[in-house]
């Protein structure tokens, strides 16, 4: 349908091609493998919830920990346990059900791949989405620097910058570029998007690496750049946590600004835009 | 079993297997031999592209005596309940002979006073155990290529197994702990065991230690002696040795998976 209209409608919109194939592929690859990486990296993490910084385990004083007590009256409660503070969370972390009984396991079985605690089944999901996430992840890269792509799309043009506080407002009132305006993406939308695929998705890779004795032994200064291996254990579990951020808000600004326009352009490539064009301007 | 790399089948297999997730059958998908024999690929994957990247003599980071953990965690069996093993244990080992036979040349037993005698290597390492934590310890031993090489190892030879004292179950019974045990056990013993190849054996840091932070290895950590391969996780140090055995394949040991918790789900090769 879209693809053989292109140019402008009746109603003042027209479509235009946003999203190449190459690009669409990988985003919903990516969707999936970060969504099993996700939730066998909980199951992991399940295995021994705690973090610490450096090269070794402090077992006595970790920096993070999600751990149960029995309570005074007989139950059990679920803890979060940053530093010195203790957060009760039962029901969620620490303490959740598991088939219709409560149990002590650090994230709950709906959010761990597989769903009962099983550590080794939970790496084999890992590291075969790990390998799809990586091969995925150049095939973007090398598909979006050799075409020009990821720079016209994701790197800031001159007036973006110059106007970036006034992006910043559009955005907090949900407010979003209409017409030509949103041929391309806006300034925010185009740094955190860099941020992301170019900063937080390496920065996972490399960490997750750094937890790897084999890696260790012929790229000691890996560990090292972390901090040492339980250090890049931390910060793989913290980046986890901002791309599920990430996510989130992804997911509900893709709802507010036309979610099906959005999903359209995601799905098939074709995006509609005001048509806001001067008479006798061309199209680009 | 194929080792190879083939990143189309990865790719496919791994859509496939992302659909599946996304309708919520991943659980039951992993309970199939399909599913087990693409959830596998990662692990071969890995294998392909360590063993391509690591050289023979990469050597596992060694660290300041300043950075040895005062709280090594004991992980695994940490007081074996076996009878054989307990009344060695009650003489400090001094009855110990460490059996190392199969496709060798020349079968050893030797004591625990034989192998101190010969060369030895300490290192400071870090230990990574498959939940997540790591340690860091002092380890002194025999360079496993050593004693290999004393036995004159066959051509055929491809793999080393190291057969522990420790009871981890019962076949059929599955009750935990050894036949020292206050109930009867039934079954069959299963002894914790583990393999690596001999690209690890002869690995200049893989030895069989003795000591750890200068001391005689304590029981909890694998006395009297226990395996460091230190470019792999925690599972594959095994503790309690007994003989280590030199074989063309492992179909024949347990279940055919190379180590106790291969049998169970986990990597033959824990490299990562």
């Amino acid at each position: 349908m879209a693809g053989k209209q292109p140019a402008s409608s009746a109603r003042g919109w027209r479509l235009i091609y946003r999203h190449p194939l190459t690009i669409r592929l990988a985003h919903w690859v990516n969707v999936a493998c970060l969504l099993v990486l996700l939730m066998s990296g909980l199951q992991i993490f399940n295995a021994h919830p705690a973090l610490y910084w450096g090269h070794v385990s402090t077992f006595a004083d970790p920096a993070f920990a999600i751990t149960s007590e029995d309570t005074a009256e007989g139950r059990v409660r679920g803890l979060v346990q940053v530093g010195g503070r203790r957060l009760d969370t039962t029901g969620i972390l620490g303490v959740s059900n598991l088939d219709g009984q409560s149990v002590e396991r650090a994230f709950p079985a709906w959010a761990t791949l597989p769903a009962g605690q099983d550590l080794a089944t939970g790496r084999r999901w890992h590291f075969l989405f790990a390998w799809a996430f990586v091969l995925n992840g150049l095939v973007y890269l090398i598909y979006g620097i050799g075409s020009g792509q990821l720079r016209r799309r994701l790197v800031p043009d001159g007036d973006q910058i110059r106007d970036f506080g006034g992006s910043v407002r559009e955005h907090l009132m949900l407010r979003f570029p209409e017409g030509e305006e949103a041929r391309r993406y806006n300034v925010i939308q185009k740094l955190t998007y860099l941020i992301v695929v170019a900063v937080l998705l390496p920065i996972m890779v490399l960490a997750g690496l750094a937890m790897s004795p084999g890696i260790d032994a012929m790229v000691p200064w890996l560990a090292d750049a972390f901090g040492g291996r339980q250090s890049a254990r931390s910060i793989h579990f913290i980046v986890a946590n901002l791309l599920v951020l990430f996510t989130l808000v992804h997911v509900v600004l893709v709802l507010v600004s036309g979610v099906a326009n959005n999903l359209r352009g995601m799905l098939t490539g074709w995006f509609a835009i005001r048509d806001d064009r001067h008479p006798g301007e061309t199209v680009r | 079993m194929t080792r190879g790399l083939d990143r189309r089948r990865l790719l496919l297999s791994g859509a496939g297997l992302a659909t599946a997730a996304a309708l919520g059958g991943c659980d039951r998908l992993a309970g199939t031999a399909f599913g087990r024999r693409t959830l596998q690929l990662g692990e071969d994957a890995n294998l392909f592209v360590q063993r391509l990247l690591l050289t023979p003599a990469s050597l596992a980071r060694e660290f300041p005596a300043s950075a040895i953990s005062p709280d090594f965690r004991p992980n695994g069996t940490i007081a074996p309940q076996d009878t054989d093993y307990l009344s060695l244990a009650g003489q400090a080992f001094s009855g110990f002979a460490l059996t190392l036979d199969g496709l060798v040349e020349a079968p050893q037993r030797l004591s625990l006073d034989a192998l101190r005698a010969m060369p030895s290597r300490t290192q400071i390492t870090r230990h990574d155990c498959v939940e997540g934590w790591s340690s860091i310890g002092q380890w002194t031993g025999v360079p496993l290529a050593d004693l290999l090489k004393k036995a004159r190892m066959r051509p055929e030879a491809r793999y080393v197994v190291f057969h522990c004292f420790d009871t981890m179950e019962f076949a059929g019974g599955g009750l935990e702990g050894g036949d020292a045990a206050g109930e009867a056990p039934q079954g069959r013993p299963i002894r914790y065991y583990e393999s690596i190849d001999l690209v690890d054996a002869f690995h200049p840091q893989t030895i069989l230690a003795y000591a750890m932070n200068g001391q005689a290895l304590p029981v909890a950590h694998g006395a009297p002696l226990r395996l460091r391969v230190e470019r792999q996780l925690g599972y594959k140090q095994a503790k309690y040795i007994r003989r280590v055995e030199v074989v063309d394949g492992l179909g024949h040991l347990g279940e055919g998976k190379g180590g106790y918790w291969e049998d169970r789900g986990y990597e033959w090769y824990a490299g990562i």
